[in-house]
């Protein structure tokens, strides 16, 4: 980037971090007498405290030990926990590391220019805070609070989006939406007016056959359901497996159909062909609950496995025989809906494919299927209503009628004067999101912020997104901090605790801490009516027949259902919640907006030559560039690699484990090289790379410059025209084997 | 009473929880590990194959490590665990050379040579060793092999399996079903 008003500030070269240091208290040297020094404990002599975890999205409920100096020393999943069953995955149990890391966030820290040279320093909390609200207090003024926006990820992200509706904004936006489930939640709202949830409402338990597009369950270590899949394995459960890459479920799959990538769809609407035309669909289900199916029936006629296999290199038979399998153990099946969806810019349509190969099955609301979803209401801590704000989230996504979620690309775009008609967005709030790398097209993104008034990061590490920002907040980890209580769908209702096992490392403080500071300073004292959080918490136990004290001694609690049973009973009558109140096959809400009303293929670019797709994923003990600089998970994985296939390697000369440079079609270079893994688990066309490395903040002191950004080489962005959706996946890669930077310090 | 673990390839997916529970329960530094994940793939695309497995001491029953051992701190305990003495140990690194599993390394601050334990100190009260209470997809087992009744016992009567190494003549007690 050519610096301008806001340059990139390593925290580091400004010698404060050293002075954080001393000044916190802790040293390296503590870390490693706690590691070093020998210790054969009892847990039940521990003391222990609950927790949520918080390194992904799936919030296993676990217990936070400490030893008799209060040191936090393990941590362990709660038996009583339904997303884990009393066992966290790789990062659950190595989220000690966010805690531990000496790279944390130490300050609150203030840009500030001298002699030209923009540079942090350190400032007190006090001082920090007043310039965010005199910052809030300016845009106000200016232009309206609506033109202060919170882009936002988590639990600090709740925190502050109480504080911005008070404040009268709601231009909120989170990167889950448009760069990863939107499309999901889109297409399944379409077809059965609902959407699968999170955790996904999937019945992996009871299922007899799942079904895996590109999801990787396994590689994401969705934790209840990798648990319940594995179980389900010996049961016997048949898995069939769409990816290009033999991913580690591939392998356990009866069926791995190592598909040409973008060609998804075509594949869906011939598995749609087969079930009816080989008379294999659930009729008494279809007929009972599913409306157009004989648009259906017409629309997909000629989409046989032939066609298919002309377009996804998927031989007619093997579809046909998968096809199969999934009715052979209809209503038992899944097709599962998938997670990170923003593939190919059709994801709504794609999805909405998936939902209608799970109505054919009669999967949805039946054992071994889908069921149907409860969670636990949590009455809202009292508070005055909330300012009508004059234009919202909303307003910035006219452009695409069936967004539900604030669009973080479209906060962005509003944000340049003159991309897309009025720059309505002056400043931002950034709260536990690595934008840079969570955006695709990071030039746009550096320019947004180049015209912001004011950035304000809060993070608990010195994440990318810190170096551009005016003030930087340090939020502890969750180790440290009371959190908003965990209530998600479920089979079961069930709620858990998030307490502090340990005071703030530092000068770290907790997001509601702020958010009520903030809102003291901007005059809404009113909206933060406690003194700390556990007031907020024991009250809103209390309302549902529990209290702070006892959660603290269970860390979960399981409720009953109250919204009726998990499934179908046999022939319910039953009300799906879409407009025709049947699950919609034939969409005639698009119908009307001007889109499909069934899913079409459409064929997507392919590789230029000595170009090929990129394709990303997870690694089981990474959550996205979130954890790379975690000890205990930078252990296990310290960076990424660059999955080729010997055949074309052998044409470029590449050796295993050379180190090579890679670029994009747009001319994009990745910053660091990239080792290589030859594999034959990968397509010729393809390549595929570990999402969330080749971090370029050397504040991140294990993960800087270790393997290449996948995120770095996505400019080339396809926008879903139902909900807004970035697909990611259509950006070419070629190799470089010399190094083309000069001067770039590794 | 003889321990052995059975480590099902089958469920196992590679996401080396097992390494991270065994570093937090037993003070590992960073750098090192007493168990780890392999993966070995076989074919070409598309017909391709490929294995996880979560490895450790094989806890043999003719441990090379325990023969060259000059001091007698690697020593075999009851249930056939073999384990290290600390204080008895001199660093010597004989064992480290001798073990075909690649299992053992010599701690970098307190100079022993250190490795799975099978967890003694929790089995001793009746838990289950870190790695296979952690594991979230439960493929690993953990028991008394002369007991009929137990868990990894049935599974090797009825499930197909092999062990690492075998022409090395160590008769480890890690079972891999596949």
């Amino acid at each position: 980037m050519k610096t301008t008003r806001r340059q990139f500030i390593k925290i580091s070269s400004l010698g404060i971090g050293g002075a954080a240091i001393a000044g916190s208290g802790f040293s390296m040297i503590d870390f490693f007498n706690l590691k070093s020094k020998k210790r054969t404990y009892d847990l039940s002599e521990l003391n222990r405290y609950p927790t949520y975890c918080d390194v992904c999205f799936w919030k296993c409920a676990g217990w936070a030990y400490t030893n008799k100096a209060g040191k936090i020393i393990k941590l362990e999943g709660n038996k009583k926990d339904t997303h884990c069953r009393g066992r966290f995955c790789p990062r659950g149990t190595g989220g000690l590391g966010m805690y531990y890391d000496k790279d944390r966030l130490k300050t609150p820290l203030i840009r500030v220019e001298k002699d030209g040279k923009q540079s942090f320093r350190e400032a007190s909390w006090e001082e920090a805070l007043e310039l965010v609200a005199s910052k809030m207090k300016g845009i106000r003024d200016k232009y309206g609070q609506e033109s202060f926006a919170l882009i936002k990820h988590g639990t600090p992200g709740k925190h502050f989006e109480h504080l911005f509706n008070a404040y009268g904004s709601d231009t909120i936006a989170e990167p889950a939406y448009a760069q990863c489930r939107g499309p999901r939640a889109e297409g399944f709202k379409l077809t059965f007016g609902t959407t699968v949830g999170s955790p996904e409402a999937t019945d992996i338990r009871d299922a007899k056959c799942i079904v895996l597009i590109g999801s990787h369950i396994g590689e994401n270590m969705h934790n209840s359901q990798v648990q319940e899949l594995s179980d389900a394995i010996d049961r016997g459960i048949s898995i069939i497996t769409v990816d290009p890459r033999l991913s580690t479920v591939a392998n356990k799959s009866k069926y791995w159909l190592p598909i040409r990538p973008s060609t998804d769809i075509a594949l869906l609407l011939s598995w749609i062909h087969v079930l009816i035309y080989e008379g294999l669909y659930d009729k008494p289900y279809v007929d009972k609950y599913c409306s157009g199916f004989e648009e259906l029936k017409e629309h997909v006629r000629h989409f046989t496995p032939e066609w298919a296999y002309n377009i996804t290199d998927i031989k007619p038979k093997k579809i046909r025989d998968s096809a199969r399998e999934m009715a052979k153990a209809s209503p038992a099946v899944i097709v599962h809906p998938g997670r990170h969806v923003v593939w190919y810019g059709d994801d709504t349509q794609r999805t909405r494919a998936i939902a209608i190969l799970n109505a054919l099955l009669g999967s949805w609301g039946r054992r071994g299927g889908f069921y149907f979803k409860e969670k636990k209401k949590i009455p809202n801590y009292p508070h005055p209503g909330y300012p009508e704000p004059k234009w919202t989230w909303k307003d910035l996504n006219k452009k695409y009628p069936f967004a539900h979620s604030g669009i973080t690309t479209e906060v962005i775009r509003a944000s340049i004067p003159g991309v897309d008609g009025e720059h309505k967005v002056k400043a931002w709030m950034v709260a536990g999101t690595n934008l840079t790398q969570s955006i695709p097209d990071k030039n746009l993104t550096l320019k947004a912020i180049e015209n912001l008034e004011f950035l304000v990061v809060v993070d608990l590490m010195p994440m990318e997104i810190t170096g551009y920002a005016d003030v930087i907040l340090p939020e502890c980890s969750y180790l440290e901090r009371y959190d908003p209580i965990r209530s998600s769908t479920f089979r079961t209702p069930s709620i858990a605790l998030r307490s502090p096992a340990a005071k703030p490392k530092y000068k770290s403080k907790p997001a509601w801490w702020m958010a009520k500071q903030l809102g003291k300073k901007l005059g809404l004292n009113e909206y933060f009516n406690y003194d700390d959080y556990a007031e907020v918490l024991d009250w809103q136990l209390k309302q549902i027949g529990t209290s702070l004290e006892e959660m603290k001694k269970i860390g979960v609690k399981n409720f009953e259902r109250e919204s009726g049973a998990l499934y179908l009973k046999d022939n319910e009558n039953y009300r799906f919640k879409t407009p025709s109140g049947k699950i919609e096959l034939y969409s005639k809400k698009l119908k009307d907006a001007g889109f499909d009303p069934m899913p079409i293929y459409v064929a997507h670019a392919k590789p230029d030559e000595k170009y090929y797709r990129l394709i990303y994923g997870r690694a089981p003990m990474h959550t996205f560039s979130k954890t790379i600089n975690n000890p205990y998970l930078n252990d296990l994985k310290d960076e990424n690699f660059i999955w080729i296939n010997p055949r074309i390697a052998k044409i470029w000369n590449i050796k295993r484990n050379q180190k090579i440079w890679i670029k994009n079609q747009d001319g994009i270079i990745s910053k660091f090289p990239v080792k290589v893994r030859l594999t034959e688990r990968i397509r010729w066309d393809s390549v595929y790379m570990v999402h969330g490395f080749g971090h370029d903040n050397k504040n991140l002191s294990r993960a800087y410059g270790k393997g290449a950004s996948d995120s770095d080489m996505i400019t080339n962005i396809k926008t879903d025209p139902l909900m807004g959706g970035t697909g990611l996946r259509e950006n070419f890669i070629t190799f470089l084997l010399d190094n083309p930077h000069k001067n770039v310090e590794l | 009473m003889r321990y052995v673990m059975v480590i099902d390839t089958l469920k196992c997916v590679g996401c080396s929880d097992c390494v991270v529970a065994c570093q937090t329960e037993n003070d590992v530094p960073f750098g090192y590990c007493r168990d780890w994940v392999t993966e070995t793939v076989t074919g070409t695309y598309p017909h391709v194959e490929m294995e996880l497995r979560s490895e450790r001491c094989n806890h043999c029953e003719n441990p090379p490590c325990v023969r060259t051992c000059p001091t007698g701190a690697s020593h075999v305990a009851e249930g056939g665990i073999v384990v290290v003495t600390g204080n008895e140990c001199i660093g010597c690194g004989a064992c480290i050379e001798s073990c075909p599993y690649d299992a053992r390394y010599q701690h970098p601050e307190e100079g022993y040579v250190d490795k799975c334990t099978f967890c003694i100190h929790r089995v001793e009260k009746g838990l289950k060793p870190a790695c296979v209470s952690v594991c979230p997809t439960r493929c690993m087992y953990f028991g008394d092999i002369h007991d009929p009744n137990s868990e990894v016992a049935k599974l090797l009567a009825e499930r197909k399996y092999k062990v690492l190494a075998p022409e090395a003549g160590t008769k480890p007690r890690i079972y891999y079903l596949i």
